[in-house]
């Protein structure tokens, strides 16, 4: 079996994956300038809402998918309006910090409510590995992988068609003018919360259901830093196609390097590829160059 | 205000009814602002909009002239600017406190300075934004299409990114959105501003359809005080802050400083040279 093969898919699929987590931030990013060093942590809380509800209470699995992302959106809108809104005008730093500051307050109140114990969800999809073709690949990963996908593209039809969708790319790319429309560009920045906080919350709950749930499940967060900076801070479909392009790298880089040192290849890459990145092209692949860099 | 034309049933609705003004749309009294809290912009303003009607804002640059259009729209805040004094009231209604997407609902439409078109949205979604705030679907599309009559050439361009329309394609698309907010008062902001000629007067010519056949009122902010005043039926002229000179636009017009400062006129009714113009305004403005 072609070892290149198998590692080139389950890279593509981890890629999916990363770019769901991706547009989490960059949804928040585009519309709000607001780099959200928080967005793993979302993550954590989403695959702890999905354990509390599938494990605690019983639930069946798509209720309680409905309620991660009504957790979520909760969660974000809730982080906006009490924290971020008063922040407006403040210098990039502050409001850093403040979304690191937030990032350890959500991971200290996971392991007051579930503990830091490692949890892992009960089985959702059949266990026998999905083969295609020569490759076979393992049925959580596969169905993750889906999973974001779909999720992805339903976001991106939002953007493309819906109103408020069209209302907030509109904010995004000019506030004053988005208010002389009759736009609420506050409203437009608790949405953009909410559903930034839903697409990072459901990367988690695949995430925790591929590998389990502990209060610093929210660490992978910051592999997506490479990815959207590959991607242009503010472009979705460069988050995307970042999140592919981290997957494939750091699963091949992984597979082959990984015997000639000592494993941890594979948590590298991205970050040197982030650094190679960032020195020849500073705005990434599809940013626009007026972004503002910390 | 006893020889003001509105209020001598000079104005007419479109159908025809001769009308009496009670109280007209729009009326500024006594307005301050001061930016950044400490640079006082306008200083003491006063203007009145009649239902129905067009009125210019004339003046030069830096005069307040999108200053006072930002009170009144409420933009001001969003730049650092306060309203320390004074009333802006719209149907009898004050808008103190109100948020810009209110005033929006209101019914007070303000096309911005410079167009400021959504350049990485194509015209369709930009006219989307135009209508963010009705929920008649239909009817919207159904504006479109008034807004293909009056401005054809958005037509071809129509899924095109906006960034990428000319200068006056942008205009007309800026006025559009405009329309299909189906505003009581539209604020135009320099329409005319690095547009062709040619292309300001086929503009100036629309602005004054749709104040006909829509029936929307228009407040017009304009350095191109010849075009402005030609559509016009009544004038406001400001410097520093302040209104100099107003009047219904046939006595504007009529008026010597009017056509020596804003028309380029001399006083035999000659162009002089912009030389001259601008020495004589200069020792002018030093002696007076």
């Amino acid at each position: 079996m072609n070892i290149f093969l198998i590692l080139l898919t389950s890279g593509i699929a981890v890629g999916g994956i990363y770019a769901l987590i991706a547009l989490g931030f960059v949804l928040i990013y585009k519309a709000t300038s607001i780099i959200n060093f928080a967005t793993g942590e979302f993550m954590m809380i989403g695959a702890y809402i999905f354990y509390t509800f599938t494990v605690m209470l019983g639930w069946p699995a798509i209720p309680a998918f409905i309620m991660v992302m009504a957790g979520a959106a909760l969660l974000g809108m809730l982080v906006e309006f009490s924290i971020l809104r008063h922040m407006l005008g403040q210098p990039t730093i502050s409001i850093v910090m403040v979304t690191i500051g937030l990032s350890s307050i959500l991971t200290g109140f996971a392991e007051i409510i579930w503990s830091s114990d490692f949890k892992s969800f009960p089985p959702l999809f059949p266990r026998s590995p999905i083969i295609l073709g020569d490759v076979i690949i393992r049925s959580n990963l596969f169905w993750g992988f889906v999973v974001a996908m779909v999720t992805v593209a339903l976001f991106a039809v939002f953007f493309k068609y819906s109103k408020i969708g069209i209302a907030m790319r509109a904010t995004a790319g000019d506030q004053m003018a988005s208010y002389s429309m009759g736009i609420n560009v506050r409203t437009m920045f608790t949405t953009a919360w909410a559903l930034g906080a839903i697409a990072a919350s459901l990367g988690g709950l695949i995430i925790g259901n591929i590998g389990g749930v502990q209060p610093n499940l929210g660490s992978i967060g910051l592999k997506i830093f490479p990815v959207v900076i590959l991607g242009g801070l503010d472009s979705i479909g460069g988050a995307v196609l970042g999140g592919f392009i981290v997957g494939i790298l750091e699963n091949i880089a992984g597979g082959y390097l990984d015997p000639y040192f000592n494993g941890g290849v594979k948590d590298v890459v991205p970050f040197i590829i982030l650094v190679v990145i960032l020195m020849v092209k500073p705005y990434g692949l599809f940013g626009r160059r007026e972004i503002e860099r910390l | 205000m006893s020889n003001h034309p509105f209020s001598r049933g000079f104005f007419q609705l479109k159908n025809g009814i001769q009308m009496e003004q009670s109280q007209p749309l729009l009326s500024i009294n006594n307005i301050e602002v001061i930016y950044n809290h400490v640079i006082l912009v306008l200083k003491g303003l006063s203007l009145v909009v009649p239902e129905g009607s067009i009125v210019s804002l004339l003046g030069s640059n830096g005069a307040g002239k999108s200053t006072t259009l930002k009170a009144i729209s409420g933009l001001l805040p969003l730049e650092d600017g306060e309203i320390t004094d004074g009333s802006i009231d719209f149907k009898g209604m004050s808008l103190a406190a109100l948020k810009p997407h209110e005033i929006v609902r209101r019914g007070i439409f303000q096309v911005m300075e410079g167009r400021r078109i959504f350049e990485d949205l194509t015209v369709e979604e930009n006219l989307v934004c135009g209508a963010y705030i009705r929920r008649d679907q239909a009817e919207v599309r159904r504006d479109i299409e008034k807004c293909f009559h009056y401005f054809p050439p958005l037509k071809k361009c129509y899924k095109r990114l906006a960034g990428y329309l000319s200068g006056g394609e942008q205009q007309m698309l800026a006025i559009s959105r405009a329309l299909l907010a189906k505003p009581k008062l539209m604020m135009l902001d320099e329409p005319s501003l690095g547009l062709a000629p040619l292309l300001v007067e086929e503009i100036f010519g629309i602005i004054k359809e749709i104040n006909i056949h829509e029936g929307t009122t228009i407040l017009l902010v304009e350095q191109n005080a010849q075009m402005a005043l030609s559509v016009s039926s009544y004038g406001y002229i400001m410097e520093n802050g302040r209104i100099v000179l107003d009047g219904p636009v046939d006595r504007l017009l009529q008026d010597q400083d009017v056509q020596e400062f804003y028309l380029g006129l001399g006083q035999q009714g000659e162009r002089r040279s912009y030389h001259e113009v601008k020495h004589y305004k200069r020792r002018k403005r030093w002696l007076s």
